[in-house]
């Protein structure tokens, strides 16, 4: 495949799926469960004596089996989350795009005005008033990102709109809501999927900093964010509680943000020839 | 540049009332209330609490005299440290934050512009490539990632910085929270320079200084750095945002006692009205910074004002 033949591509696809398959199948190989404590197997380097992979944290609980309960939770609220954003976004931005003129303009300067906000202090606002539910941390955090998709599939739709492809459908009698489903979402794929990929690490950020200031996924619960921040709180005594999550973390979002790249060259390329 | 001005001025206005009203009506729609405990108050004392908060009014009649209040400078009192209104709180612990924030922005602009420029001039060389290598890391890698990592090696391990905020440190104790904070933004402006000085390093104005026997420095600093810092200067807006964001973090790893930890702290007491006032704070401050870099756009491009 084409899309193979791109380093970048190919090496955060492989290390992400990688992380993916580790989070998914890790806690079923394990021994260990991620909530039994103990004070005898307390703060456990990372060794294979009681398969503690990762060593415990302070509560004798095993790290292997929270990090990739963690890296699970991440990856889930970073999908849904964009999936939000996704529908959003699209909708938004085809609407603004296809309609065009004054509704545009004002859509537009709307999105504008939003982009000055600081969005993150308004998902707290979220959380504070609203209890902290997982749901909605899922639905604030995509409501958060929608704005960079919007602006793209506005773009997008603005030019293909005046193509002949799509005046030959009107011409030939074909509904508005039928021109836009099949003939213009269809050549927003591309740039909708760079997007996407570009949306999760921010996804990712948004959720992991709530959690880290003790903001998002609750305990027993954890996500990469709040293993983080407990290995802040051991990192004196105990460097792996904090190294191993910061650097899954790290590399999970480094992966993603390389893979957006490497996917926007290569539809960028198409596009050009 | 007045008219451009005043129209910025008046742009901003409906901006801020909208985040003002969404902020006010997200805390006020939420269910349950702010005294709501595990232990359900008396009802006439839990009647009395909320005759004196004014929660008994009408919403229309409960945000316009927050308005009102706001037009004041008065955000309110705060729900849970009794004896202090929000405003007093946001006046003791801001300027520190904003010393810190203001630090952070001049030690981005400083490193990030010399970085990018660098990599501009010598595109495809070593250093280029470790520039861009850097700033993509730095892009990548979230503040409360590596500031606990940072800490662990320049506080812990080696010793040569203070961990946290102490007192006895003197500025030293400003060093590692400052570079946190920058770092991210560093990799940012690196990167935004670095395209926008290729760019403008192509141009033909720059080709005819070159062909007057100008050095490299001189171009550079005469004719291509201002044209090339239009992206950054955009960039500020969302800088400055980040910062802010940045420092709540910040603030809580080096226990720096600003206006982001009040922030942290209200949201996990659920303190209402603290946590609406600094976000309506941030939110102000942020609209004003933004419209202060709008004007300084247009007084620098004049094709900006004349759109």
């Amino acid at each position: 495949m084409r899309l193979l033949r791109n380093r970048a591509i190919r090496v955060s696809g492989v290390i992400l799926l990688v992380i993916s398959v580790f989070a998914l199948f890790g806690p079923w190989i394990s021994p260990n469960d991620y909530l039994s404590t103990s004070f005898d197997r307390s703060l456990l380097p990372p060794s294979t004596v009681g398969a503690h992979l990762f060593g415990t944290d302070d509560l004798g609980r095993d790290l292997f089996v929270r990090t990739m309960l963690g890296i699970r939770v991440t990856l889930m609220v970073a999908i849904v989350a964009s999936f939000v954003s996704l529908v959003i976004g699209v909708t938004y931005g085809a609407i603004a795009g296809f309609v065009g003129g004054r509704v545009d303009a004002a859509m537009m300067r709307f999105v504008d005005t939003l982009y000055a906000l600081p969005f993150i202090f308004f998902v707290i606002l979220l959380m504070v008033a609203f209890e902290r539910n997982f749901l909605l941390i899922f639905v604030a955090i995509g409501a958060v990102n929608w704005l960079d998709m919007a602006r793209i599939v506005r773009g997008q739709t603005l030019s293909l709109r005046e193509r002949e492809f799509v005046d030959a459908a009107r011409l030939t009698g074909v509904s508005t809501g039928r021109i836009i489903f099949r003939h213009i979402a269809p050549n927003l794929i591309g740039i909708v999927v760079v997007y996407v990929t570009l949306t999760i690490p921010q996804a990712i950020l948004v959720e992991s900093f709530l959690s880290f200031l003790g903001l998002g996924v609750q305990e027993p619960q954890t996500s990469l964010g709040a293993l983080v921040d407990a290995g802040v709180n051991q990192m004196e005594g105990a460097a792996w509680v904090l190294l191993i999550p910061a650097g899954l973390l790290a590399a999970i979002l480094m992966c993603f943000n390389f893979l957006g790249d490497g996917l926007r060259d290569f539809f960028d390329a198409r596009h050009v020839d | 540049m007045l008219r451009y001005t005043l129209l910025r001025v008046l742009g901003a206005i409906p901006t801020l009332l909208l985040v003002i009203a969404l902020a006010f009506l997200m805390v006020h729609a939420a269910p349950g209330g702010p005294f709501d405990d595990e232990r359900a108050l008396p009802g006439d004392v839990a009647a009395n609490i909320e005759r004196a908060y004014h929660l008994d009014e009408a919403l229309p009649k409960q945000f316009a005299r927050y308005l009102s209040g706001l037009v004041r400078g008065d955000l309110g009192p705060s729900y849970r440290y009794r004896d202090y209104t929000v405003s007093e709180l946001v006046s003791a612990s801001f300027p520190l934050s904003m010393q810190l924030g203001a630090l952070a922005m001049a030690l981005a602009i400083a490193v990030g512009v010399s970085a990018g420029t660098f990599a501009a001039l010598k595109q495809g060389s070593y250093l280029d490539r470790w520039v861009m290598a850097f700033s993509m890391t730095g892009i990548s890698i979230p503040v409360f990632v590596f500031a606990p990592v940072l800490v662990l090696l320049f506080a812990v391990k080696l010793q040569w910085l203070p961990a946290g905020w102490s007192s006895t440190a003197g500025a030293s104790r400003l060093v590692l929270p400052v570079i946190t904070l920058a770092l991210p933004q560093i990799a940012y402006i690196a990167r935004l320079t670095r395209a926008s000085m290729i760019d403008v390093l192509s141009r033909d104005f720059i080709r005819t200084a070159r062909a007057q026997g100008l050095s490299t420095f001189t171009v550079v600093r005469l004719h291509a750095l201002k044209p090339a810092m239009l992206p950054v200067l955009s960039y500020m807006g969302p800088a400055i945002a980040a910062i802010l964001t940045g420092s709540v973090v910040v603030e809580e790893i080096f226990g720096i006692p600003g206006l982001g930890q009040f922030f942290v702290r209200g949201a996990l007491n659920r303190d209402y009205t603290l946590v609406l006032g600094i976000v309506v704070f941030y939110a102000t401050l942020i609209i004003f910074l933004n419209l202060i870099v709008d004007v300084l756009y247009g007084a620098i491009d004049p094709r900006v004002r004349h759109r």
